[in-house]
């Protein structure tokens, strides 16, 4: 039986409202015991001034296998996840070909299992072809092991659809997300619709555009009864949308990206491609807005919507270059520097939107300390700054708008199912690779 | 012998990539500079060689007729070699990317690169990519500084001064680098901007950096000094902004009955090219308060100006045309 213990680390579960310092005992994969002693059989590993959460879960990232092999991999993606602290994450289905059958899931929980990096959970297509016309064959998703359902990458934009498959998934209990955003009002855009867009000339994409849908989706959820999860929210209307729709009791729920409570659409004066993203990146009002909903509970979930695209395609003009960034290897340290630090957040309730939450939305037995769940753990030194190096990341792009940034907070040990799968060795500047301890 | 004076310490760039960067003494040394060589050339001097041996490409991923002949002229007549350069007979239809484009350009001796292009930024990102000097020619909506800079240089010359003027574009801001690049020299100098044109072409967000915002004509026109038409570029509108041409036509064109209103010293500036019977009729084009023609001479001046202001070689030229302290720098490779 081998056996692993913690020692000495703040465990902070909100799964079981833990926040305690303590021993905690990882044995045959699965969370052992708390309080634990170590003896001679055991490793230990010293966690005294860190914190010992369950493993990071980001259910929002792009691994763009298969079919965009240069911007990442399934390898090289979830190894950018366990240096991030991630020891699980969601992957979208905009994939060439899309996830819409049981061998592409096949496909890439093989691929998954081959890197043997985190855990990866397959968010598949809710259409065929992700095309937005026909449901895709969902039982067979699920029955391969899907456990969500979006055309990500794309908005459901037939209203129809949208209500059946909230309808269809029903009997699933699957949860159906959607990239809210009307097509037709943010064509051509490239940025945030307002002041600074006026200036620049650039085309804009208004608030409106995924207010809109976010409350078509809002309504037909309610109509059918349907599980909702609204993707990236970005705008202070859209927020509001959720929590008035929360408190009506209707099965919505709804996760923010770092850079949309972190950048303003002013980024874009610099013209550097690594500030488009969709959602674009908005105004003050807007980041308050996603601030004030993680504050009230609102927003549920953080998620990076980790996006690489390799060089070469986003070092074009701003129309033509490809929107999103990488975030999985910032988004720790962005949660902390931005919103801990700040004092928006306290650590429990930071760490629930990375972990016991999402899992909930996706209905995963993880994100949890309980005695007997998968020992997935991530340790973080809360204190140690660090300043974002691209040439660093495990991630095969390099897509970033913070690259220089000074953060604070990060993963040291990441630990899948009982086995340490990352360890940071020594100080900056060390090279790719030396961090892996296995 | 033409005497440019000696350079102000004031210009340190090395790029013209918009008005919004400059400061009022920028644009002013500019237009003072455009003003001695147009004086110059109305000389009759049509040789001032301050760029001999240097290189100037048009770069130029849109259609341009009168900007881009306007570089050129200005760079021949300041002695430089000047190339043309356009995407259709270039290898970006072989997938190559506009940087890459650029940089085999510069890696060939090139000095200058005059960029026209339909995406905003695209100036900048050259800028940060090349050693040599970029001269925006017209980025998107965005700004296109020497259309900015030789419709004020008419403005100033007709009346000495932009302080306390009142100068209304009308037309389709949205679209409009011409618009923009007028909005921060216009303002620097002190004039007070309006834009006028249909609702769905004019923000009132542009009320958030003091520009006043009309949407009718007829309300604002007897209190304007200076009228530039804008074109309606159709061809960057995604959705029509408003039903018909026609229907423009009869809120925005300036015709004779709207000049009756005016201030009799109006001014009537167009950027060109213009749609007759749309932005403005024949007999106010062609009449004695249009300036349109002047702003085509003026436009050779003021791009020689900034051309020698950016890729001058200091101590070079002629005798009194010391560019010391003011130079540029990028006399590359």
């Amino acid at each position: 039986m081998s056996t692993l213990i913690i020692k000495n680390g703040r465990v902070i579960d909100s799964s079981q409202q833990m926040d305690r310092v303590t021993n905690l005992l990882i044995a045959d994969g699965r969370i052992a015991a708390y309080d634990a002693e170590p003896d001679d059989e055991c490793t230990t590993i010293d966690a005294a001034g860190k914190i010992v959460s369950p493993g990071l879960i980001d259910m929002h990232v792009h691994l763009r296998e298969p079919g965009s092999e240069e911007d990442e991999t399934i390898a090289t993606g979830t190894a950018a996840a366990l240096a991030g602290g991630f020891t699980s994450i969601a992957c979208m289905p905009n994939t060439d070909p899309p996830i819409d059958s049981q061998s592409i899931v096949e496909f890439i929980r093989g691929q998954a299992a081959k890197a043997d990096n985190c855990n990866v959970f397959v968010v598949a297509c809710v259409s065929k072809n992700r095309e937005g016309k026909e449901l895709a064959e969902i039982g067979q998703l699920v029955e391969a092991g899907a456990v969500a359902f979006t055309d990500d990458g794309s908005p459901i934009n037939s209203p129809e659809l949208m209500r059946r498959a909230f309808e269809y998934c029903l009997m699933f209990d699957k949860p159906v997300l959607n990239h809210s955003e009307i097509r037709e009002l943010t064509e051509h855009g490239v940025m945030h619709e307002g002041l600074t867009s006026l200036i620049l000339g650039l085309a804009g994409m208004p608030t409106a555009a995924e207010d809109v849908m976010a409350s078509r989706d809002i309504a037909l959820a309610e109509a059918t009864g349907g599980r909702f999860h609204l993707m990236h929210v970005s705008t202070g209307g859209s927020v509001d949308a959720v929590r008035r729709a929360k408190r009506r009791g209707v099965r919505v729920t709804t996760e923010v990206c770092p850079h949309h409570f972190t950048l303003t659409d002013e980024c874009l004066r610099s013209f550097d491609s690594n500030f488009k993203m969709n959602p674009p990146l908005r105004g003050k009002g807007h980041v308050q807005g996603c601030i004030d909903g993680l504050i009230d509970g609102t927003i549920d979930a953080i998620v990076s919507d980790h996006a690489p695209h390799a060089k070469e395609k986003k070092m074009q003009e701003l129309d033509r270059a490809p929107f999103g960034i990488v975030g999985l290897e910032t988004s720790l340290g962005l949660v902390v520097t931005r919103l801990i630090e700040p004092g928006h957040l306290d650590w429990p309730a930071a760490l629930a939107r990375m972990t016991c939450n999402p899992a909930q939305i996706l209905n995963l037995d993880k994100g949890t300390l309980r005695i007997g769940a998968d020992a997935d753990v991530t340790i973080i030194d809360p204190k140690v700054r660090w300043t974002v190096d691209p040439a660093e990341f495990r991630s095969k792009s390099t897509n970033t708008p913070f690259a220089g940034w000074e953060l604070t907070g990060r993963a040291e040990v990441v630990i899948v199912g009982g086995r340490v799968k990352f360890e940071r060795k020594g100080e900056e500047g060390r090279g790719k690779g030396e961090d892996y301890c296995e | 012998m033409v005497d440019i004076g000696p350079p102000p310490e004031c210009w340190t760039r090395r790029h013209l990539l918009g008005l919004e960067e400059l400061s009022a003494e920028e644009i002013t040394l500019i237009l003072d500079k455009a003003m001695v060589f147009k004086e110059a050339m109305t000389a009759g001097r049509k040789k001032i060689p301050l760029l001999t041996g240097k290189t100037c490409v048009n770069l130029f991923f849109e259609n341009s007729t009168r900007t881009r002949t306007s570089f050129t002229l200005a760079a021949r007549r300041l002695g430089a070699d000047t190339l043309d350069f356009s995407a259709s007979t270039s290898s970006l239809s072989k997938g190559e990317t506009f940087i890459d484009t650029a940089k085999n350009l510069e890696a060939m001796g090139v000095d200058v690169v005059v960029v026209r292009h339909r995406t905003p930024g695209t100036p900048q990102l050259l800028a940060q990519n090349l050693r040599c000097s970029v001269i925006n020619a017209g980025d998107g909506p965005h700004e296109h500084p020497t259309q900015g800079l030789l419709d004020i240089m008419t403005i100033r010359e007709r009346r000495g001064s932009l302080k306390g003027l009142t100068v209304a574009l009308v037309g389709d801001i949205a679209h409009s680098r011409t618009a923009r690049s007028n909005i921060w020299g216009l303002k620097k100098l002190g004039a007070h901007v309006i834009v006028c044109g249909p609702s769905t072409l004019v923000s009132p967000r542009w009320a958030e950096i003091d520009v006043e915002y009309s949407y009718s004509l007829d309300d604002i026109l007897p209190r304007v000094d200076v009228l530039n038409l804008l074109r309606i570029q159709f061809e960057r509108q995604f959705s029509r902004p408003f039903p018909s041409v026609r229907e423009y036509a009869h809120l925005y064109t300036m015709d004779a009955q709207r000049l009756a209103k005016t201030k009799d010293d109006i001014l009537i500036l167009a950027p060109g090219p213009i749609n007759r019977g749309v932005e403005v009729t024949p007999e106010v084009a062609d009449g004695s308060h249009s300036a349109i023609l002047e702003q085509v001479t003026n436009g050779v001046a003021v791009r020689m100006a900034v051309l020698w202001l950016v890729a001058g070689e200091r101590g070079k030229g002629e005798g009194g045309c010391v560019a010391a302290g003011l130079a540029p720098r990028c006399s590359s490779i």
